[in-house]
């Protein structure tokens, strides 16, 4: 492998980077590959990681703190652990990025926040362990994500703070009980923008009221998807066929709320919170028809990639520009219409087909809800 | 929503039409003597074929027509669930009811059906092998009939000859000849017709059921052609504008009418080379008519030549603009095999598939019937038969009984002939005959009435609407379905203003201003970026499609010959709205969606 990069963006990132930015990264990458817009974003290769902890000069600190404390020990108790895991925090709170790395950051940073047309661009700064590759450790939740990081200052900071929870107690006790060496698991840390959404919601590579399987349904509102999720809202909805592309069915419902971005005072932090909708917006269509087929070609992406009928989040980010501004939140098989048979069954003979067809014609049929 | 239509004996007569009903046969009409017959049905407009109020002869080619469909439906194949489509005449206008086989019938016509259209389905391509010669023959023997005037005296030879016969009597038998011939054109038409859309018919059945919610013009895409002879004429106006461009003759249609330009053309080799091959062109495919064909009036390219060389010039533009004119063949192969692997691929399982390619394989077997007939009898026959009715016209305006060669289309069809039997008979005698003191002013009069009825504008249906459209035939021709008919119950109600509905007939969707058309001699009307709205739009205006950005008509649905062009040229379409040209006015701005079928007044 050639020197890898210090920091690689989602879109341009390989299967032959994939064992140095860790589980999280690999897949972003994956889908990206596989024409699945995921936020934005860019990978912290583990290179960086290991730059930093070879000039740190505190490698050797870092084993004797670990596995020379709880080796020692016959059982070991929570707060032996808590006391191991915070000497370890610490000391990896110490290192340094290296110069020519943050460089490198700084400017991928910089090219997501013009991408975004915003100055400091809120992202999420999320832990990527090579030890989540593994087939057999999930590690799901075992290390630290920050949500809405603003500047560059910020993320470099954040990026520490998640190698850092490399060493939580739990992610130690984890890696200890699955026999790990925590000396050769290392951290990438993925950057991604945070989304704020125009219009969100969930799609079908289905039609889930009759699960023809031709069709793309979508549901869509205002802001945030939550709404469309919990059914606080009542979505739009679209049907498109998935050969066609075309929009065979369009229902816009009345949507009086939708989930926003407000700043709360003081917190720093910005929470999405239901809030009413202008009246000029509330009966006007969610999506444009652009729109609308740029989702069906995503949830149908993500159905040809995962070889099964899909049932995905997604969001039109009002900070991208048009074109790049769909991106996938999340991709789930769809489980209720895979599952069941809906063969025509129709008559083998040609010619009792057509009489059948003459005798029994398709518009004197109710449309039946298959079992 | 009212729940049915004016009965046929509710329709009162125009203002100035009094009389009406001595143009037509008496058989075509609504009468007391059927009428409890006539009250319990649903008679619905044909404006697909016959959008306009036919002159007396022009009903010749409807009653023709409808007659041949309905005995291959009731006494040839014995379609179990339906008989024939019966027909009227209201006001001028053309009324049909779908005529169901009595339901005690149905389950004895199922095995002979299979028989026999089995037969049909098993030797299809060796069938219509024969059709494609016997057509060609029948159009031979049309275009050998002669009208002439008759002589002063028979010619010597026919003396010596002993033929004992003369020119009156093969004036006579000339006009029998013809009616024969088209009524067997029509019999050669409904031949393979009927049973083409049942095996289509069947694979739609089958789509919808997979997929309900697929799009119709899905299914006929992944049917259809894509060389079909019905865009032959259009390309042949192609090839010859780059002939144009080529020969460095393209300066020469800048003249503007035909007879300057022919007289440059003739001028030099290179020109005289370019009319060698327009006349090749000519004959068969320039015999195209602006309109459905069925009407006189309609004009044929090779007889309105300014028609097809008006398009040749604009095409002429756009090749040297550099314009790609080639109708993209391989990219709609592509695109074709595209649409029905990815549909096959949905199918549920390995058993569907087989259904679906077995479907599939019939239906693009008795395709090329369903496309291509058109043009060999509206189009081609058609244009021969109106040729020889206007040479018959010449005979009897030369003669003193009309002062127009067009008054011939004034008679009926069976009138004809005893106008025939006074020519001749008096030309015998050597004395007057009654005709000319008698047709000219009752030909005046027939104008006056044929006028007011043109001016009525037809309801779309009459009569109790069936619960459920089911007859296939219905369904498939006229695109008339339980959809369609309850929006026509549902008009004027105004509940949904400025919105009109259709079929969703060619996807897209785009705005832009309306230009109302009613025939195809204002088709000169239209601008660039304008949508065409009209009462049904003929494949022969294939040449405008480059100029619109959408088609709205009041009749027609997936499968009309408009439709078919429009998804062709790619624009959104939305057919079947009964009251377009009647609802919009030019210049209004117009949303099309063809993805939905519905049409949106944006200024109304």
């Amino acid at each position: 492998m050639s020197e890898c990069p210090s920091a690689i963006p989602f879109g341009t990132l390989t299967t032959e980077h994939h064992p140095r930015v860790g589980g999280k990264c690999a897949s972003l990458g994956t889908m990206s590959q596989a024409g699945l817009p995921v936020p934005p974003g860019f990978a912290v290769t583990t290179r960086v990681f290991r730059d930093a902890k070879a000039h740190s000069g505190s490698e050797h600190r870092l084993v004797e703190i670990v596995d020379g404390a709880l080796d020692g020990l016959a059982v070991i108790t929570q707060d032996a652990l808590e006391e191991v895991a915070a000497q370890a925090r610490e000391l990896l709170m110490t290192w340094e990025i290296p110069e020519e790395h943050e460089t490198r950051i700084r400017q991928m940073y910089d090219d997501l926040c013009r991408l975004s047309g915003l100055e400091d661009v809120p992202v999420a700064v999320r832990s990527s362990s090579t030890a989540e590759d593994s087939p057999d450790a999930s590690f799901a939740g075992e290390h630290d994500t920050y949500l809405w990081v603003c500047g560059i200052e910020d993320v470099l900071e954040k990026i520490r703070c998640c190698w850092a929870s490399l060493y939580t107690g739990r992610a130690i006790m984890y890696r200890h009980e699955l026999g790990y060496d925590h000396d050769k698991v290392d951290m990438a840390v993925g950057v991604q923008k945070m989304v704020r959404p125009r219009a969100a919601g969930v799609a079908f590579t289905l039609d889930p009221t009759n699960g023809d399987r031709s069709g793309i349904c979508i549901d869509a509102a205002w802001g945030f998807g939550e709404g469309v999720v919990s059914g606080d809202v009542t979505p739009d909805n679209f049907l498109v066929d998935k050969v066609m592309w075309s929009i065979n069915r369009r229902t816009i419902s009345p949507k009086t709320h939708a989930h926003l971005l407000t700043e709360v005072e003081g917190s720093g932090h910005p929470r999405v919170s239901r809030v009413p909708v202008p009246e000029d917006r509330v009966n006007a269509p969610s999506l444009t028809d652009e729109e609308i087929l740029t989702i069906a070609r995503l949830a149908r992406a993500a159905e040809k990639h995962y070889g099964c009928p899909q049932d995905i989040e997604w969001a039109v980010d009002d900070d991208l520009p048009a074109g790049q501004d769909a991106v996938l939140l999340q991709a789930r098989p769809e489980t209720v219409w895979s599952k069941k048979h809906h063969a025509v069954g129709a008559k083998p003979d040609p010619m009792a087909s057509i009489v059948d067809t003459l005798v029994n014609p398709l518009y004197a049929k109710r449309r039946t809800q298959p079992a | 929503m009212a729940d049915r239509f004016p009965s046929p004996f509710d329709i009162s007569t125009p203002d100035g039409a009094e009389g009406w009903q001595e143009l037509y046969t008496y058989s075509s009409l609504f009468g007391e003597e059927r009428r409890d017959y006539e009250d319990a049905a649903f008679w619905f407009h044909d404006g697909v074929h016959w959008p306009e109020a036919l002159t007396p002869w022009d009903t010749t080619f409807m009653e023709f027509a409808i007659a041949s469909l309905s005995q291959y439906n009731t006494r040839h194949y014995l379609i179990p669930p339906a008989y024939g489509v019966d027909f009227r005449i209201l006001n001028g206008y053309v009324y049909l009811s779908p005529v169901p086989a009595p339901a005690e019938e149905i389950e004895a016509r199922v095995p002979l059906f299979m028989e026999r259209a089995g037969f049909y389905f098993a030797n299809w391509d060796r069938l219509y092998d024969d059709w494609l010669v016997k057509i060609r023959d029948l159009v031979k023997e049309m275009t050998e009939l002669s009208f002439v005037s008759l002589p002063d005296m028979e010619e010597m030879e026919v003396i010596t000859s002993g033929a004992g016969k003369g020119s009156g009597n093969e004036l006579l038998a000339s006009y029998h000849r013809l009616l024969d011939l088209s009524l067997t054109l029509w019999q050669y038409h409904f031949e393979f017709l009927n049973l083409g859309y049942a095996a289509y018919l069947d694979f739609f059945g089958f789509c919808k059921a997979a997929f309900p919610s697929i799009p119709d013009l899905a299914i006929a895409k992944m049917v259809a052609g894509v060389d079909v002879d019905l865009f032959r004429p259009d390309d042949e106006l192609k090839k010859l504008a780059r002939l144009a461009v080529s020969s460095g003759v393209d300066g020469r249609f800048d003249a503007g009418d035909v007879a300057t330009v022919w007289e440059k053309l003739e001028s030099d080799e290179a020109g005289r080379a370019w009319i060698a091959e327009w006349e090749r062109a000519a004959e068969p495919w320039f015999n195209f008519s602006t309109g459905s064909g069925f009407y006189h009036s309609d004009k044929i390219w090779i007889e309105n030549t300014e028609v097809p060389v008006g398009y040749i010039t604009d095409y002429i533009v756009k090749v040297k603009e550099g314009v790609d004119l080639d109708r993209p063949v391989d990219a709609l192969h592509v695109e074709r095999d595209r649409v029905v692997g990815e549909y096959r691929e949905l199918l549920d399982s390995d058993e569907d598939r087989e259904a679906f390619d077995a479907k599939l394989g019939l239906s693009r077997t008795v395709f090329p019937y369903v496309e291509n007939h058109n043009f060999y009898v509206e189009h081609w026959a058609h244009s021969v038969l109106w040729r020889k009715m206007r040479d018959l016209g010449k005979v009897l305006e030369s003669a003193g009984f009309i002062a127009d060669t067009e008054d011939v289309f004034m008679f009926k069809r069976s009138e004809l002939a005893d106008v025939l039997w006074d020519l001749y008979a008096a030309w015998a005698v050597g004395a007057p005959a009654r005709g000319p003191g008698y047709w000219p002013g009752e030909i005046q009069r027939r104008r006056t009435i044929h006028q007011a009825l043109k001016e009525w504008s037809a309801p779309p249906a009459l009569g109790i609407p069936p619960e459920v459209v089911t007859e296939p035939f219905t369904v498939m021709l006229w695109g008339i379905t339980s959809d369609s008919v309850s929006a026509w119950l549902n008009s004027g109600e105004g509940d949904d203003e400025g919105v009109l509905s259709g079929f969703a007939a060619s996807p897209g969707l785009v705005e832009g201003p309306a230009r109302v058309i009613f025939s195809a001699d204002q088709i000169g009307e239209i601008e660039d970026g304008e949508i065409l709205v009209a009462p049904l739009t003929a494949p022969s205006w294939a040449p405008i499609f480059g100029k619109i950005k959408a088609t709205v008509t009041d009749v027609g649905g997936m499968m009309s010959h408009a439709a078919i062009v429009c998804r062709e040229y790619g624009l959104p379409a939305v057919t079947g709205t009964a009251f377009g040209t009647k609802t919009i006015k030019t210049g209004q701005m117009l949303r099309v969606d063809g993805n939905t079928g519905k049409v949106t007044v944006l200024d109304s």
